[in-house]
């Protein structure tokens, strides 16, 4: 029975009874206690691991929205505009003409034999190529043999070369489909936009499965990307958790070098409520350390950059319809219903602040119907949420979990697209949530922009644009609640605070191992700070080996 | 192989609309038990059970449900295209599919999808209805514009529950603004001739000959019509989609000028004409309400529609 303990350059504990601390004494996994060397002699025998000494550590990041789909797409072409760091650590650059797109993907395709194999790229955002949009042309001179697809940043946009548009039989003219734009020889420009228009490309390009059910190896490339941003407990958002899926997680993250505990969310899809309910309640039993199973995802609406997120007057900056329900009302609230006598928590997906006025409503009735104590129900992305419906959350007892990463990525779009410059101002609005009382979480949506809470702990400090704007003053929160937030405020809403989240007596021992301190270099360097691996569960993960 | 050894063209798709509660349940097991021999692929979303009546239902795999009279049923979800591919594929091919909507989905965004596909055509949008209900879900904060978008795309707006509102009248009126270029059936427990959901079968052999309108299910008039030689097939489908002459379908095959044989097909104000299939005869089938179609009038949009008269406007 002899703890080991670790000094460390500083510890950052999340426990306001005792911020910081100079040493931490693990056993079994857990901690035994943070402080100083004295204060945990008093334990008992212990063996001193100074392999930290130099470090900082952080409780184990957690990551409260993501998808396990991340490691599964780096089996694709990365063709991004931006910098990204694959599962093995290799940063991609980002690509910053449409040639380096179409060279990239040739680089891809002389590395495959077969000719008629489909080439799937991914992360391609259209907007920052000027006027200049990606088209068929540009991708036959990567293949004119083999079909090309690249499936646009915001998931809503697939490009694809003329070999895939004659393949699905849509190389023709004649076409009259409001998501085909039309070249001057009346042929499809190869852009497909929007679920309709990309569904018939997907079989003859590599993208017709469900790229939201878990795969094993790309499980285990995401859970690679956990150790080398620093996060221990990471959620899997919308998963429909068949039992060959949950077979593999039982059996892959048992072992005992996965690092990472994954949090994995029954979308509500394909069973009534009733069954949804018996589902996740099984699941629920399943649960074992590093795979929690028993919450239910509900999707309310569709995305804003998509302009298929449900506003509310005046809609749209651009004048674009207001959006698309993907669940009928009833069903949400039955399935609130069930869910709040049942005892089972839902996490609901809604982007536009009529879907989370709707979200409102349904958990307000259904806790009139039964009441029920730390229900903890949580909106996702919620990016629109004014500040009477912050009031109405924490009213509600609810959580939210904001998605400040998109200020970034695409808030200069948000600002003179699609919401328009005040309401972008106050998307994802940290610092309102924080004064209306309401359990913040913050996230990544990976692998809609990249996983790195210290890199959205960033975006929500600063709330800058990817043109330098600062988008809404007035929302920026401070660094220590930003670091409470990716910690703490994430395990909350998935009611695992008791357990991860801070560095205290009886919690896993979860750290973030950081090169860094995140508390001293200052707001604008948070993204810059390197991280150095992960101990989960007491094992020790350092990036460079993983 | 069809029968008589022609290729099957592409498989028709009939959308089936409307929110929750309007009866598209109804309508789809109704259509089954009427099916009389026509193979029927019933896709349903994915919400909840199955939609089927038990009593429809002969065996059940993993992803398609066997139904009485080689009708079969499978779920969509969010893969709709490699469905539609599944169902294609079976052997006997299915003769028409009939699918069903999600309560919120955009029945006119579906159609975009089928309108891409290779192997299948859209037969047309039918939209029901809950004459009791819908002005209320009309005008509901978070339905409302979804709901009147439904209706806006429907070539059919099948209304539903009449025999339950107080005035269904002043809902069919209503509707005529909400949805300008549809077609309004009334009915109760979605009761209506197959051939009004669906058209009628024409695989190509001759329709019954008959000049005339005659009775049908109660309500509704088929005429099955033999025209002359030397039609222009655009300017007959886009006569007859014509909202004045209140037809709900008109199917069938007529002699271009060349001699070529042309498919007509005309459901509410959505009309195609495409090439017919080989050794197609010549014959045409329309049908419309009792009390409102009017048999001289398609006699003159045929005569009007024959070589050298040209529409106007």
């Amino acid at each position: 029975m002899t703890n080991t303990i670790y000094p460390a350059r500083k510890i950052i504990t999340m426990n306001p009874a005792r911020p910081h601390a100079g040493h931490v004494a693990v056993r079994d996994g857990r901690i035994v206690g943070a402080g100083t060397l004295d204060e945990l002699a008093g334990w008992g025998a212990y063996t001193l691991d100074d392999r930290f000494a130099d470090k900082v550590l952080m409780p184990g990041l957690v990551e409260g929205h993501s998808h396990t789909m991340e490691g599964t797409l780096w089996a694709y072409v990365y063709c991004g505009f931006f910098d990204r760091m694959d599962p093995e650590g290799t940063v991609w650059p980002g690509l910053k003409s449409i040639d380096e797109i179409v060279e990239r993907l040739s680089e891809a395709a002389g590395r495959l034999e077969d000719p008629g194999r489909p080439l799937a790229g991914w992360s391609l955002d259209a907007i920052y190529y000027g006027n200049r949009r990606v088209n068929r042309h540009d991708l036959d001179r990567v293949s004119t043999e083999r079909p090309v697809g690249v499936l646009n940043a915001s998931g809503h946009i697939l490009n694809v070369n003329s070999k895939a548009l004659e393949l699905a039989g849509l190389l023709k003219t004649g076409l009259d489909h409001p998501g085909i734009p039309l070249g001057e020889d009346g042929l499809p420009t190869g852009e497909m936009k929007g679920p309709d228009a990309m569904a018939p490309l997907g079989p003859y390009t590599g993208f017709d499965r469900d790229l939201l059910s878990c795969d094993e190896p790309g499980l285990r490339r995401f859970a690679r990307l956990c150790v080398r941003t620093g996060v221990t407990t990471a959620a899997d958002l919308a998963n429909t958790l068949p039992d060959e899926a949950v077979d593999m997680m039982l059996r892959v993250t048992a072992e005992p070098d996965f690092p990472a505990r994954i949090v994995s969310l029954r979308r509500f899809y394909g069973v009534t409520p009733e069954e949804l309910i018996a589902h996740v309640l099984a699941l629920r039993d399943c649960s074992q350390n590093n795979l929690r199973l028993g919450i239910i995802k509900a999707v309310a609406d569709g995305s804003i950059q998509g302009f298929s997120a449900r506003l509310r007057w005046p809609g749209y900056y651009n004048g674009a319809p207001e959006g698309l329900w993907y669940i009928p009302p009833e069903h949400l609230l039955e399935i609130y219903e069930r869910a709040m006598a049942a005892g089972v928590q839902v996490h609901t997906h809604t982007n536009g602040d009529e879907a989370t006025e709707l979200a409102l409503d349904c958990v307000e009735a259904a806790l009139r119907k039964h009441p029920s104590p730390d229900h903890r129900f949580t909106l996702q992305h919620c990016q629109m949420a004014d500040a009477a419906q912050f009031r109405r959350m924490a009213r509600l007892g609810m959580c939210v979990n904001l998605f400040p990463n998109h200020h970034f990525y695409w808030g200069d779009q948000h600002y003179g697209i699609t919401v328009g410059p005040e309401r972008a101002e106050r998307m994802n609005a940290c610092a309102t949530a924080l004064a209306s009382g309401v359990p913040l979480a913050i996230h990544s949506d990976a692998p809609v922009t990249p996983l790195g809470p210290l890199f959205t702990a960033w975006c929500a400090v600063n709330r800058r644009t990817a043109t330098g704007r600062t988008l809404g003053e007035h929302e920026r929160i401070g660094v220590a609640d930003a670091l409470r937030t990716i910690t703490l405020g994430a395990a909350y809403t998935f009611k695992l605070d008791g357990e991860i989240g801070s560095i205290e007596t009886g919690k896993r021992a979860d750290f973030a191992v950081l090169e860094d301190d995140p508390e001293s270099v200052g707001g604008a360097a948070l993204k810059d700070v390197r991280v150095w691996g992960t101990v989960q569960g007491g094992r020790i993960f350092p990036a460079a080996g993983i | 192989m069809a029968p008589g050894g022609r290729q099957p063209g592409p498989l028709p798709v009939t959308i089936v609309g409307g929110y929750l509660g309007a009866g598209k349940t109804t309508l789809i097991n109704a259509m089954l038990r009427r099916a009389g021999g026509r193979r029927l692929a019933v896709m349903v979303n994915e919400f909840g059970a199955l939609p089927i009546d038990s009593s429809l239902i002969e065996a059940a795999d993993d992803r398609i449900v066997s139904l009485t009279g080689g009708c079969v049923c499978c779920s969509y979800g969010e893969d709709l295209v490699s469905s539609l591919a599944m169902l294609a594929a079976l052997d006997p091919r299915p003769d028409h599919v009939l699918l069903e909507a999600s309560g919120v989905a955009f029945p006119g965004a579906i159609s975009g999808t089928v309108g891409l596909l290779q192997d299948f055509v859209l037969d047309g949008i039918i939209v029901l209805a809950d004459a009791e209900t819908v002005q209320r879900r009309a005008a509901d904060r978070y339905l409302g514009s979804t709901v009147r978008q439904q209706l806006a795309q429907a070539d059919l707006i099948l209304l539903n529950k009449c025999d339950l509102a107080a005035d269904p009248e002043a809902v069919e009126a209503w509707l005529g603004d909400v949805a300008p270029s549809a077609r309004i059936v009334r009915a109760k427990q979605a009761d209506v001739p197959i051939e009004a959901v669906l058209g009628t079968r024409t695989d190509g052999s001759a329709v019954t000959a008959g000049r005339r309108f005659r009775d049908h299910t109660a309500g509704y008039v088929a005429a099955e019509l033999d025209p002359p030689a030397g039609v222009d097939p655009e300017a007959l489908a886009r006569l007859l989609a014509d909202p004045a002459r209140r037809l709900l379908r008109a199917k069938g095959f007529v002699r271009r000028p060349d001699g070529a044989m042309a498919a007509l097909q005309v459901v509410g104000s959505r009309w195609t004409v495409s090439d017919a299939p080989a050794g197609a005869l010549p014959g045409l089938v329309c049908i419309g309400l009792k009390d409102q179609a009017d048999p001289a009038a398609v006699r003159r949009a045929i005569r009007e529609a024959e070589t050298g008269a040209r529409p106007t406007g």
